[in-house]
Protein backbone atom coordinates (compact mmCIF):
# COMPACT_ATOMS: atom_id res chain seq x y z
CA UNK A 1 0.00 0.00 0.00
CA UNK A 2 0.88 3.67 -0.25
CA UNK A 3 0.70 6.59 -2.13
CA UNK A 4 -3.02 5.53 -2.64
CA UNK A 5 -4.17 9.38 -4.29
CA UNK A 6 -7.68 10.14 -5.46
CA UNK A 7 -6.78 10.93 -8.92
CA UNK A 8 -9.05 14.07 -10.12
CA UNK A 9 -11.28 13.72 -7.43
CA UNK A 10 -10.31 17.12 -5.98
CA UNK A 11 -9.77 20.25 -8.04
CA UNK A 12 -8.29 24.07 -7.73
CA UNK A 13 -10.91 26.17 -9.09
CA UNK A 14 -9.42 29.56 -7.87
CA UNK A 15 -5.89 31.01 -8.33
CA UNK A 16 -4.48 34.53 -7.97
CA UNK A 17 -1.41 36.37 -7.27
CA UNK A 18 -1.14 39.60 -5.88
CA UNK A 19 1.75 42.24 -5.78
CA UNK A 20 4.32 39.85 -8.18
CA UNK A 21 7.16 42.13 -8.43
CA UNK A 22 7.40 44.99 -6.14
CA UNK A 23 4.63 45.96 -3.56
CA UNK A 24 5.85 48.70 -0.81
CA UNK A 25 4.14 49.57 1.95
CA UNK A 26 2.53 45.58 2.55
CA UNK A 27 3.50 43.41 5.13
CA UNK A 28 4.06 39.41 3.93
CA UNK A 29 0.83 38.41 5.60
CA UNK A 30 -1.31 41.14 3.90
CA UNK A 31 0.22 40.25 0.68
CA UNK A 32 -0.87 36.82 1.63
CA UNK A 33 -4.17 37.95 2.36
CA UNK A 34 -4.65 40.05 -0.65
CA UNK A 35 -3.85 36.72 -2.82
CA UNK A 36 -6.65 34.52 -0.77
CA UNK A 37 -9.08 37.08 -1.36
CA UNK A 38 -8.28 37.54 -5.06
CA UNK A 39 -8.30 33.61 -5.59
CA UNK A 40 -11.58 33.19 -3.69
CA UNK A 41 -13.17 35.58 -5.92
CA UNK A 42 -11.85 33.56 -8.83
CA UNK A 43 -13.44 30.53 -7.50
CA UNK A 44 -16.79 32.65 -6.67
CA UNK A 45 -16.57 30.96 -2.36
CA UNK A 46 -16.90 33.18 0.57
CA UNK A 47 -14.33 33.81 3.08
CA UNK A 48 -16.02 31.52 5.52
CA UNK A 49 -16.84 28.39 3.59
CA UNK A 50 -12.89 28.38 4.15
CA UNK A 51 -12.63 25.40 6.22
CA UNK A 52 -8.51 24.38 5.61
CA UNK A 53 -6.26 27.24 5.52
CA UNK A 54 -2.67 26.34 4.65
CA UNK A 55 0.08 28.58 4.94
CA UNK A 56 4.15 28.92 5.28
CA UNK A 57 5.31 32.35 5.53
CA UNK A 58 8.90 33.16 5.62
CA UNK A 59 9.54 35.20 8.76
CA UNK A 60 6.24 33.77 10.85
CA UNK A 61 7.03 30.10 12.63
CA UNK A 62 2.82 30.19 13.21
CA UNK A 63 1.85 31.90 10.31
CA UNK A 64 -0.90 29.49 9.64
CA UNK A 65 -2.20 30.87 13.08
CA UNK A 66 -2.14 34.43 12.20
CA UNK A 67 -3.20 34.05 8.57
CA UNK A 68 -6.42 32.43 10.84
CA UNK A 69 -6.99 35.64 12.42
CA UNK A 70 -5.97 38.04 10.06
CA UNK A 71 -8.97 36.71 7.98
CA UNK A 72 -11.33 36.32 10.64
CA UNK A 73 -11.69 32.76 10.13
CA UNK A 74 -12.28 28.95 12.13
CA UNK A 75 -10.45 26.80 10.23
CA UNK A 76 -11.39 23.07 10.85
CA UNK A 77 -7.79 22.45 10.10
CA UNK A 78 -4.41 24.65 9.75
CA UNK A 79 -1.01 23.40 8.76
CA UNK A 80 1.78 25.35 9.30
CA UNK A 81 4.04 22.56 7.03
CA UNK A 82 7.52 24.59 6.59
CA UNK A 83 9.70 22.73 3.80
CA UNK A 84 11.19 25.68 2.39
CA UNK A 85 9.72 26.13 -1.52
CA UNK A 86 8.36 22.94 -1.36
CA UNK A 87 5.81 23.27 1.44
CA UNK A 88 2.98 24.54 -0.85
CA UNK A 89 2.80 21.10 -3.44
CA UNK A 90 2.99 19.45 0.56
CA UNK A 91 0.06 21.38 1.25
CA UNK A 92 -1.58 20.41 -1.68
CA UNK A 93 -0.84 16.94 -0.36
CA UNK A 94 -3.02 16.57 2.84
CA UNK A 95 -5.36 19.27 1.72
CA UNK A 96 -6.58 16.73 -1.26
CA UNK A 97 -6.49 13.90 1.31
CA UNK A 98 -8.39 16.06 3.55
CA UNK A 99 -10.63 17.26 1.13
CA UNK A 100 -11.07 13.51 -0.71
CA UNK A 101 -12.02 11.93 2.71
CA UNK A 102 -14.58 14.24 3.50
CA UNK A 103 -12.59 15.99 6.52
CA UNK A 104 -12.23 19.20 4.75
CA UNK A 105 -14.61 20.64 1.79
CA UNK A 106 -12.47 24.02 1.03
CA UNK A 107 -9.14 24.53 1.29
CA UNK A 108 -6.74 27.79 0.53
CA UNK A 109 -3.15 27.31 0.27
CA UNK A 110 -1.42 30.59 0.51
CA UNK A 111 1.78 33.11 0.47
CA UNK A 112 2.71 35.93 0.85
CA UNK A 113 5.92 38.68 1.31
CA UNK A 114 7.82 41.31 0.71
CA UNK A 115 11.57 40.55 0.40
CA UNK A 116 12.31 43.21 -1.67
CA UNK A 117 10.60 45.86 -0.46
CA UNK A 118 11.40 45.07 3.37
CA UNK A 119 15.51 45.25 2.38
CA UNK A 120 16.10 43.40 -0.79
CA UNK A 121 17.85 40.05 0.74
CA UNK A 122 16.57 36.81 0.95
CA UNK A 123 15.31 36.24 4.36
CA UNK A 124 14.72 32.95 5.55
CA UNK A 125 14.88 31.59 9.69
CA UNK A 126 16.93 28.81 8.19
CA UNK A 127 20.63 27.83 9.08
CA UNK A 128 23.45 25.75 8.24
CA UNK A 129 22.85 23.46 10.88
CA UNK A 130 26.15 23.23 13.84
CA UNK A 131 28.05 20.40 11.89
CA UNK A 132 28.14 22.97 8.56
CA UNK A 133 27.91 26.51 10.33
CA UNK A 134 31.83 26.77 11.02
CA UNK A 135 33.09 26.76 7.88
CA UNK A 136 31.01 29.53 7.38
CA UNK A 137 28.65 28.28 3.98
CA UNK A 138 26.21 31.17 2.30
CA UNK A 139 23.05 29.61 3.29
CA UNK A 140 21.66 28.37 0.85
CA UNK A 141 23.61 29.11 -1.82
CA UNK A 142 26.98 27.49 -1.09
CA UNK A 143 25.17 24.46 -1.13
CA UNK A 144 23.96 24.69 -4.36
CA UNK A 145 27.26 25.70 -5.54
CA UNK A 146 28.86 22.62 -4.29
CA UNK A 147 25.96 20.55 -5.71
CA UNK A 148 27.20 22.39 -9.09
CA UNK A 149 30.69 21.85 -8.59
CA UNK A 150 29.99 18.13 -8.31
CA UNK A 151 27.63 17.84 -11.60
CA UNK A 152 30.39 19.59 -13.34
CA UNK A 153 33.19 17.43 -11.98
CA UNK A 154 31.08 14.46 -12.81
CA UNK A 155 29.40 14.39 -16.04
CA UNK A 156 30.80 17.10 -17.70
CA UNK A 157 28.08 20.38 -17.13
CA UNK A 158 29.52 23.82 -17.99
CA UNK A 159 28.75 26.91 -16.94
CA UNK A 160 27.84 27.95 -20.30
CA UNK A 161 25.21 25.05 -19.72
CA UNK A 162 23.85 26.80 -16.49
CA UNK A 163 23.59 30.20 -18.33
CA UNK A 164 21.50 28.62 -20.95
CA UNK A 165 18.90 28.36 -17.97
CA UNK A 166 18.82 31.76 -17.05
CA UNK A 167 18.92 32.93 -20.59
CA UNK A 168 15.64 30.54 -21.53
CA UNK A 169 13.87 32.06 -18.16
CA UNK A 170 14.49 35.64 -19.31
CA UNK A 171 12.79 34.91 -22.85
CA UNK A 172 9.74 33.58 -21.16
CA UNK A 173 9.48 36.73 -19.24
CA UNK A 174 10.16 38.99 -21.59
CA UNK A 175 6.94 38.34 -23.13
CA UNK A 176 4.94 37.83 -19.48
CA UNK A 177 3.92 41.11 -17.88
CA UNK A 178 4.06 39.77 -14.62
CA UNK A 179 7.13 39.03 -14.83
CA UNK A 180 9.45 41.00 -12.94
CA UNK A 181 13.08 41.14 -14.67
CA UNK A 182 13.21 41.54 -18.61
CA UNK A 183 15.60 42.83 -21.34
CA UNK A 184 18.11 41.02 -23.12
CA UNK A 185 20.87 38.64 -21.30
CA UNK A 186 22.98 36.30 -23.03
CA UNK A 187 25.09 33.75 -21.48
CA UNK A 188 27.81 35.45 -21.64
CA UNK A 189 25.99 38.43 -19.41
CA UNK A 190 25.63 35.37 -16.83
CA UNK A 191 29.10 34.34 -17.35
CA UNK A 192 30.56 37.73 -16.97
CA UNK A 193 28.29 38.55 -13.75
CA UNK A 194 29.92 38.62 -10.44
CA UNK A 195 31.27 35.10 -8.81
CA UNK A 196 29.57 34.76 -5.56
CA UNK A 197 30.00 31.33 -4.70
CA UNK A 198 31.78 29.00 -7.19
CA UNK A 199 30.49 28.07 -9.93
CA UNK A 200 27.66 30.39 -8.95
CA UNK A 201 27.46 33.84 -10.05
CA UNK A 202 24.70 35.99 -9.70
CA UNK A 203 22.56 35.61 -12.55
CA UNK A 204 22.90 31.80 -11.89
CA UNK A 205 20.67 33.20 -8.75
CA UNK A 206 16.72 33.65 -8.30
CA UNK A 207 15.74 37.23 -7.99
CA UNK A 208 14.21 38.65 -4.56
CA UNK A 209 10.76 40.39 -4.85
CA UNK A 210 7.97 40.88 -3.38
CA UNK A 211 4.85 39.07 -3.92
CA UNK A 212 2.01 36.58 -3.27
CA UNK A 213 -0.47 33.94 -4.11
CA UNK A 214 -3.42 31.36 -3.18
CA UNK A 215 -5.04 28.60 -4.53
CA UNK A 216 -8.53 27.52 -3.65
CA UNK A 217 -9.09 23.63 -3.86
CA UNK A 218 -12.53 21.79 -3.62
CA UNK A 219 -13.86 18.24 -4.14
CA UNK A 220 -14.78 18.10 -8.15
CA UNK A 221 -18.65 17.55 -7.45
CA UNK A 222 -18.69 20.91 -5.99
CA UNK A 223 -16.33 22.21 -8.31
CA UNK A 224 -18.41 22.31 -10.99
CA UNK A 225 -20.67 25.21 -9.29
CA UNK A 226 -17.73 26.87 -9.85
CA UNK A 227 -17.09 29.35 -12.42
CA UNK A 228 -13.76 29.01 -13.61
CA UNK A 229 -12.78 26.04 -15.26
CA UNK A 230 -11.70 23.40 -12.79
CA UNK A 231 -8.09 21.64 -12.76
CA UNK A 232 -7.87 18.24 -11.86
CA UNK A 233 -5.17 17.19 -9.58
CA UNK A 234 -3.98 14.26 -10.97
CA UNK A 235 -1.22 13.18 -8.34
CA UNK A 236 0.99 14.93 -5.64
CA UNK A 237 3.82 13.39 -3.67
CA UNK A 238 6.44 14.81 -1.27
CA UNK A 239 9.74 13.48 -0.43
CA UNK A 240 12.35 14.12 2.36
CA UNK A 241 15.84 12.46 1.90
CA UNK A 242 18.38 14.95 4.50
CA UNK A 243 18.36 18.87 5.49
CA UNK A 244 21.91 20.00 5.31
CA UNK A 245 23.00 18.84 1.36
CA UNK A 246 26.59 17.83 3.04
CA UNK A 247 24.16 14.46 3.80
CA UNK A 248 23.19 13.65 0.49
CA UNK A 249 24.87 10.35 -0.36
CA UNK A 250 25.09 12.01 -4.00
CA UNK A 251 25.44 15.41 -4.42
CA UNK A 252 24.07 15.67 -7.80
CA UNK A 253 20.88 13.36 -7.05
CA UNK A 254 17.77 15.06 -5.36
CA UNK A 255 14.37 13.26 -3.53
CA UNK A 256 13.07 14.62 -7.18
CA UNK A 257 13.92 11.31 -8.54
CA UNK A 258 11.34 9.91 -6.13
CA UNK A 259 8.83 12.69 -5.74
CA UNK A 260 8.51 12.98 -9.29
CA UNK A 261 8.45 9.38 -10.31
CA UNK A 262 5.26 8.57 -7.32
CA UNK A 263 3.49 11.89 -8.13
CA UNK A 264 3.43 10.94 -12.12
CA UNK A 265 2.50 7.09 -11.57
CA UNK A 266 -0.47 8.45 -9.13
CA UNK A 267 -1.50 10.43 -12.33
CA UNK A 268 -1.05 7.97 -14.46
CA UNK A 269 1.48 9.64 -16.77
CA UNK A 270 5.24 9.47 -18.17
CA UNK A 271 7.53 12.32 -18.65
CA UNK A 272 6.98 12.28 -22.57
CA UNK A 273 3.23 12.95 -21.81
CA UNK A 274 3.85 16.13 -19.76
CA UNK A 275 3.40 18.95 -22.16
CA UNK A 276 4.41 22.23 -19.43
CA UNK A 277 6.87 22.16 -16.90
CA UNK A 278 7.31 24.15 -13.47
CA UNK A 279 10.23 24.09 -11.76
CA UNK A 280 11.40 25.79 -8.76
CA UNK A 281 14.81 27.50 -10.21
CA UNK A 282 16.10 28.93 -7.32
CA UNK A 283 19.61 28.55 -9.00
CA UNK A 284 20.37 27.46 -12.54
CA UNK A 285 21.80 24.39 -11.35
CA UNK A 286 18.19 23.03 -9.68
CA UNK A 287 16.69 22.98 -13.27
CA UNK A 288 19.48 20.69 -14.42
CA UNK A 289 19.24 18.74 -11.92
CA UNK A 290 15.27 18.27 -11.66
CA UNK A 291 14.67 17.70 -15.51
CA UNK A 292 17.31 15.24 -14.69
CA UNK A 293 15.46 13.67 -11.91
CA UNK A 294 12.30 14.12 -13.11
CA UNK A 295 13.01 12.02 -15.94
CA UNK A 296 12.59 14.32 -18.59
CA UNK A 297 16.39 13.05 -19.09
CA UNK A 298 18.94 10.76 -17.94
CA UNK A 299 20.96 11.62 -14.90
CA UNK A 300 24.13 13.57 -16.50
CA UNK A 301 22.72 15.04 -19.67
CA UNK A 302 20.90 17.80 -18.20
CA UNK A 303 23.34 20.54 -19.63
CA UNK A 304 23.25 19.22 -22.64
CA UNK A 305 19.41 18.71 -22.64
CA UNK A 306 19.25 22.71 -21.40
CA UNK A 307 21.44 24.12 -24.43
CA UNK A 308 20.20 25.33 -27.42
CA UNK A 309 17.02 26.77 -26.37
CA UNK A 310 15.29 23.91 -25.95
CA UNK A 311 13.24 24.98 -23.00
CA UNK A 312 13.22 28.23 -23.72
CA UNK A 313 10.23 29.96 -25.91
CA UNK A 314 10.14 27.96 -28.91
CA UNK A 315 11.78 24.93 -27.59
CA UNK A 316 10.93 21.13 -27.46
CA UNK A 317 10.05 21.67 -23.65
CA UNK A 318 8.82 24.52 -22.48
CA UNK A 319 9.95 25.11 -18.64
CA UNK A 320 9.05 27.42 -16.11
CA UNK A 321 6.65 29.47 -19.08
CA UNK A 322 6.13 32.82 -16.96
CA UNK A 323 10.02 33.11 -16.50
CA UNK A 324 10.46 31.37 -13.11
CA UNK A 325 12.05 32.16 -9.78
CA UNK A 326 15.05 33.43 -11.91
CA UNK A 327 13.01 36.06 -14.41
CA UNK A 328 9.34 36.48 -13.07
CA UNK A 329 9.14 36.56 -9.30
CA UNK A 330 10.72 35.07 -5.97
CA UNK A 331 9.84 35.83 -3.16
CA UNK A 332 11.41 34.05 -0.53
CA UNK A 333 9.70 30.83 -1.21
CA UNK A 334 8.47 29.84 -5.06
CA UNK A 335 6.25 27.30 -4.78
CA UNK A 336 3.27 28.78 -4.70
CA UNK A 337 3.99 30.11 -8.53
CA UNK A 338 5.14 27.56 -9.89
CA UNK A 339 1.50 26.09 -9.78
CA UNK A 340 -0.15 28.97 -10.07
CA UNK A 341 1.76 29.34 -13.46
CA UNK A 342 0.91 25.18 -13.90
CA UNK A 343 -2.87 26.88 -13.67
CA UNK A 344 -3.08 29.07 -15.48
CA UNK A 345 -1.25 27.06 -18.45
CA UNK A 346 -4.25 23.94 -17.67
CA UNK A 347 -6.96 27.03 -17.84
CA UNK A 348 -5.46 28.17 -21.45
CA UNK A 349 -4.88 32.05 -19.81
CA UNK A 350 -0.61 31.85 -19.29
CA UNK A 351 0.81 34.88 -20.94
CA UNK A 352 2.95 32.56 -22.60
CA UNK A 353 0.06 30.02 -23.17
CA UNK A 354 1.02 26.86 -24.56
CA UNK A 355 -1.50 25.59 -27.59
CA UNK A 356 -3.19 22.52 -26.60
CA UNK A 357 -1.00 21.95 -23.07
CA UNK A 358 -3.27 18.87 -21.50
CA UNK A 359 -0.59 18.00 -18.58
CA UNK A 360 0.94 20.55 -16.14
CA UNK A 361 3.36 19.30 -13.64
CA UNK A 362 4.56 21.78 -10.99
CA UNK A 363 7.87 20.39 -8.87
CA UNK A 364 8.80 22.71 -5.04
CA UNK A 365 12.33 22.48 -3.57
CA UNK A 366 13.34 23.56 -0.27
CA UNK A 367 16.00 23.84 2.11
CA UNK A 368 19.61 22.52 0.40
CA UNK A 369 18.08 20.71 -2.19
CA UNK A 370 16.74 18.76 0.89
CA UNK A 371 12.57 18.88 0.45
CA UNK A 372 11.34 17.59 -3.11
CA UNK A 373 7.61 18.12 -4.34
CA UNK A 374 5.72 17.45 -7.65
CA UNK A 375 2.36 17.71 -8.41
CA UNK A 376 0.45 16.96 -11.83
CA UNK A 377 -2.72 18.68 -12.72
CA UNK A 378 -4.35 17.96 -15.85
CA UNK A 379 -6.55 20.59 -18.43
CA UNK A 380 -10.21 21.10 -17.50
CA UNK A 381 -12.26 18.20 -18.30
CA UNK A 382 -9.64 15.62 -18.67
CA UNK A 383 -10.19 13.84 -15.20
CA UNK B 1 25.55 10.42 30.48
CA UNK B 2 25.79 12.56 27.64
CA UNK B 3 24.26 12.67 23.77
CA UNK B 4 26.06 11.76 21.10
CA UNK B 5 27.04 15.19 20.16
CA UNK B 6 28.13 15.97 23.20
CA UNK B 7 30.47 13.11 23.71
CA UNK B 8 31.96 14.39 20.36
CA UNK B 9 32.64 17.71 21.46
CA UNK B 10 34.32 16.65 24.77
CA UNK B 11 36.53 14.81 22.92
CA UNK B 12 37.53 17.22 20.60
CA UNK B 13 38.51 19.72 22.89
CA UNK B 14 40.65 16.65 24.28
CA UNK B 15 42.61 16.76 20.81
CA UNK B 16 40.44 13.92 19.77
CA UNK B 17 38.13 13.38 16.19
CA UNK B 18 35.77 10.96 16.73
CA UNK B 19 33.25 9.17 14.46
CA UNK B 20 30.92 6.01 15.05
CA UNK B 21 29.72 3.55 13.21
CA UNK B 22 27.28 0.21 13.89
CA UNK B 23 28.38 -2.31 16.29
CA UNK B 24 29.34 -5.24 14.03
CA UNK B 25 30.63 -2.91 11.56
CA UNK B 26 29.53 -0.81 8.68
CA UNK B 27 29.98 2.77 6.88
CA UNK B 28 31.25 5.34 9.37
CA UNK B 29 28.22 7.79 10.40
CA UNK B 30 28.98 11.62 11.29
CA UNK B 31 27.28 13.86 12.88
CA UNK B 32 27.50 11.57 15.68
CA UNK B 33 23.86 10.00 16.55
CA UNK B 34 21.89 8.53 18.98
CA UNK B 35 21.05 5.39 16.52
CA UNK B 36 22.25 4.17 13.40
CA UNK B 37 20.95 6.29 10.73
CA UNK B 38 18.46 3.55 8.63
CA UNK B 39 18.34 0.95 10.89
CA UNK B 40 18.06 2.24 14.51
CA UNK B 41 20.42 -0.15 15.59
CA UNK B 42 23.69 0.66 18.06
CA UNK B 43 26.68 2.61 17.23
CA UNK B 44 30.07 2.52 18.74
CA UNK B 45 33.15 5.19 19.04
CA UNK B 46 36.26 5.15 17.12
CA UNK B 47 39.42 7.16 16.48
CA UNK B 48 38.62 8.75 12.77
CA UNK B 49 41.83 8.08 10.23
CA UNK B 50 41.29 11.77 9.40
CA UNK B 51 42.45 10.42 5.79
CA UNK B 52 39.87 11.61 3.23
CA UNK B 53 39.20 12.91 -0.41
CA UNK B 54 37.64 16.26 -1.40
CA UNK B 55 33.92 15.34 -2.97
CA UNK B 56 33.06 18.87 -3.98
CA UNK B 57 33.90 22.56 -3.68
CA UNK B 58 33.30 26.19 -3.39
CA UNK B 59 35.25 29.18 -3.21
CA UNK B 60 33.36 32.32 -1.44
CA UNK B 61 34.11 35.07 -3.30
CA UNK B 62 34.03 38.31 -0.49
CA UNK B 63 34.84 42.00 -1.66
CA UNK B 64 38.61 43.41 -2.04
CA UNK B 65 40.99 43.06 -0.59
CA UNK B 66 39.49 40.25 1.59
CA UNK B 67 40.28 36.70 -0.06
CA UNK B 68 38.11 34.22 -0.75
CA UNK B 69 37.61 31.54 0.91
CA UNK B 70 36.85 27.25 0.17
CA UNK B 71 34.23 25.26 1.59
CA UNK B 72 34.55 21.93 0.72
CA UNK B 73 32.53 18.38 1.12
CA UNK B 74 35.29 15.42 2.64
CA UNK B 75 34.40 12.12 1.91
CA UNK B 76 36.20 10.43 4.80
CA UNK B 77 38.15 7.51 4.35
CA UNK B 78 35.66 5.06 6.82
CA UNK B 79 32.58 6.12 4.85
CA UNK B 80 31.13 9.28 6.70
CA UNK B 81 31.37 12.65 4.77
CA UNK B 82 31.64 16.42 6.74
CA UNK B 83 31.60 20.04 5.49
CA UNK B 84 35.16 21.55 5.83
CA UNK B 85 37.48 23.36 4.47
CA UNK B 86 41.12 22.82 3.00
CA UNK B 87 44.13 24.99 4.18
CA UNK B 88 47.16 25.76 2.46
CA UNK B 89 45.63 26.07 -1.07
CA UNK B 90 44.39 28.10 -3.55
CA UNK B 91 41.38 28.04 -6.35
CA UNK B 92 43.77 26.63 -9.00
CA UNK B 93 45.42 23.65 -6.43
CA UNK B 94 42.18 22.72 -4.59
CA UNK B 95 40.23 19.71 -6.74
CA UNK B 96 37.70 16.96 -6.41
CA UNK B 97 39.57 13.82 -6.07
CA UNK B 98 42.47 15.45 -4.13
CA UNK B 99 43.29 13.38 -0.92
CA UNK B 100 43.48 15.53 2.59
CA UNK B 101 44.29 14.70 5.87
CA UNK B 102 42.17 16.37 8.81
CA UNK B 103 43.80 18.04 12.02
CA UNK B 104 42.45 19.78 14.39
CA UNK B 105 42.81 23.78 14.60
CA UNK B 106 41.87 26.37 17.27
CA UNK B 107 38.02 26.38 18.29
CA UNK B 108 38.29 23.46 18.59
CA UNK B 109 37.50 22.82 15.02
CA UNK B 110 38.27 19.70 11.89
CA UNK B 111 39.55 21.22 9.07
CA UNK B 112 42.00 19.47 6.42
CA UNK B 113 45.81 19.76 4.56
CA UNK B 114 46.16 18.34 1.19
CA UNK B 115 48.33 15.35 1.26
CA UNK B 116 51.83 15.46 -0.21
CA UNK B 117 52.69 13.01 -3.15
CA UNK B 118 54.52 9.93 -1.34
CA UNK B 119 52.56 11.28 2.00
CA UNK B 120 49.43 9.86 3.74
Amino acid sequence: MGDTFPRGRTAVVGSATFGVGEMPGYSALEIAANAVRRALADADISLPEVDGLFIALPDDLFGGLSLAQYLGIHPRFTDNNRAGGASFMSHLVTAVMMLDAGYLDCAVIAYGANQRSSGGKLSTPARPDRWDAPYAPMYPLSFYALAAARHMHQYGTTREQLAEVAVAARGWANTNPEAFAKGPLSVEDVLSSRMISTPISARDCCLVTDGGAALVLTRMDRARDCPQPSVPILGAAAATWYNSLTQAEDVTVTAAAESGPRAMAMAGVTPAEIDVVQLYDAFTINTVLFLEDLGFCAKGEGGAFVSGGRIAPGGTLPVNTNGGGLSCCHPGMYGMFAMTEAVRQMRGTAANQIDGAKIALAHGNGGTLSAQATVIFGAPGTA
Amino acid sequence: MTGAAQVWDEALAQGRFLLQRPQGGGKAVFPPRELAPGTGGDLEWFEASGRGTVYSVTWIQRRPPEAPYNVVLVDLEEGARMMGRVEGVTEESLRIGMAVRARIAEGPLVVFNPVQEGQG
